[in-house]
This record gives C-alpha cells, sequence and structure tokens, in this order.
C-alpha cells in the first residue's frame, strides 16, 4: 500500500458496467514525509474518502476485492483514509542504547493537510 | 521478497473491515547496503515488528494476504519476518 492524496474526481459516464456506482478518485501518491511522489493516478474508492484526503491505496487486482462478489476491472482501490502517520526520526549510531533518562526525541507527526 | 526498514506507523479509523486490528507500518524499502530504495510504503505487520528494525516484506497480493491471515483482504504488502542478520557474499 502508499500514501496518496486525495487531488480530484473522475466523472465518467460510459464505462464498464461493474464500475457503475463506484468512486472514481485522483490520487497523486507521497513519500513518507508528505511530499508529492511519481505519477498522478486514478483508483476506485471502497471507504468514502473525499477530495483533500490523506489516504492508502492498493495496487493490483486486489484493489477490486472490497466490491465482493462483483469483479471490478480496477488496478488501484483507497482501503482507508489517514488520520495521522508519524515517522521516527533515524537513530544516530550502532550499538546499545545510551540509558540518560532523558525523553527520546518525539516522532515527527504528519496531519493531513486541511 | 524485500528487505525494508521501518520507518513509521499509520492510523487510520475508516478503513476496509479486512484491516481491523491489523498494524500498519511505513517501510523504506532498502539496498543490501542499508541505502533506501523507491518510496516508503504501507505495509501490514504480521510478525509484530517495530520502528527502526530491518525487515522482509513480501510486495504481491497473494502473499500479503496469506501473511495477514484474512481471506479477500485487499493488501499488497505484508512484513513477513525481522531481519536478525545478513551475511552477502561477494
Amino acid at each position: 500500500m502508499q500514501l496518496a492524496r486525495v487531488i480530484g474526481d473522475v466523472v465518467a459516464t460510459v464505462k464498464d458496467q461493474h464500475l457503475s456506482g463506484i468512486k472514481l478518485m485522483v490520487l497523486q501518491p507521497l513519500t513518507s514525509d508528505g511530499s508529492a511522489t511519481g505519477r498522478t493516478l486514478v483508483a476506485v474508492d471502497a471507504v468514502g474518502a473525499g477530495v483533500g484526503e490523506t489516504v492508502f491505496f492498493v495496487r493490483g487486482k486486489e484493489a477490486s476485492f472490497p466490491f465482493h462478489p462483483t469483479e471490478v476491472p480496477a488496478d488501484a482501490g483507497i482501503v482507508g483514509i489517514v488520520d495521522h502517520w508519524d515517522v521516527e526520526p533515524e537513530r544516530p549510531a550502532k550499538g546499545p542504547e545510551p540509558r540518560t533518562g532523558n525523553r527520546e526525541p518525539k516522532a515527527m507527526r504528519q496531519e493531513p493537510k486541511a | 521478497m524485500q528487505l525494508a526498514r521501518v520507518v513509521g506507523t499509520v492510523v487510520s479509523t475508516q478503513k476496509h473491515p479486512t484491516f481491523e486490528g491489523a498494524k500498519l507500518l511505513l517501510v523504506q524499502p532498502v539496498t543490501l547496503d542499508d541505502a533506501p530504495r523507491g518510496t516508503a510504503l504501507l505495509a501490514v505487520d504480521s510478525v509484530g515488528a517495530g520502528v527502526h528494525e530491518k525487515v522482509l516484506i513480501v510486495m504481491e497480493g497473494r502473499a500479503a494476504g496469506e501473511a495477514l491471515g484474512r481471506k479477500g483482504a485487499p493488501v499488497d504488502a505484508a512484513i513477513i519476518g525481522i531481519v536478525d542478520r545478513l551475511d552477502v557474499v561477494e
């Protein structure tokens, strides 16, 4: 799965019959620090995501699993809406952790942009 | 399978029901020299891995679904092992 921001939606009147009633969203994949990476893509939506939200999506035929038993012809699908994610800062060097009693540096919390 | 390092955690309330109770970790694929390779991705954790650990991941739907132990789960990546040591002879 990969993090992405929903940046739009697609309206298609003429489409495969198994796609009827399914939302198609435009996604911009994100890196772990929240910046855009790679090409945008269109994904089916299984969780009710909206434009502007940060989501995670699955690639491959598994994108159609939430719609089982309907065999949806999709290769990417949104399967969760991200509340927030935390990226831990890298540990300095190898070896045992020093026991200083100080708190570990706080993780950088990434909040989805409004 | 690929080597990766766990770099973070992801919290999601609204998600597909098959993800209920599953741990989602942000993993950065790495080369044999531990250098980052490509974009970080989300993987379900089936072995109890923690942040900073080097892990073995599968990036294929069927294998990931089996690791999660749930049929019909829309997953495409899973952590299936924690790497203790890596020996490369060149």
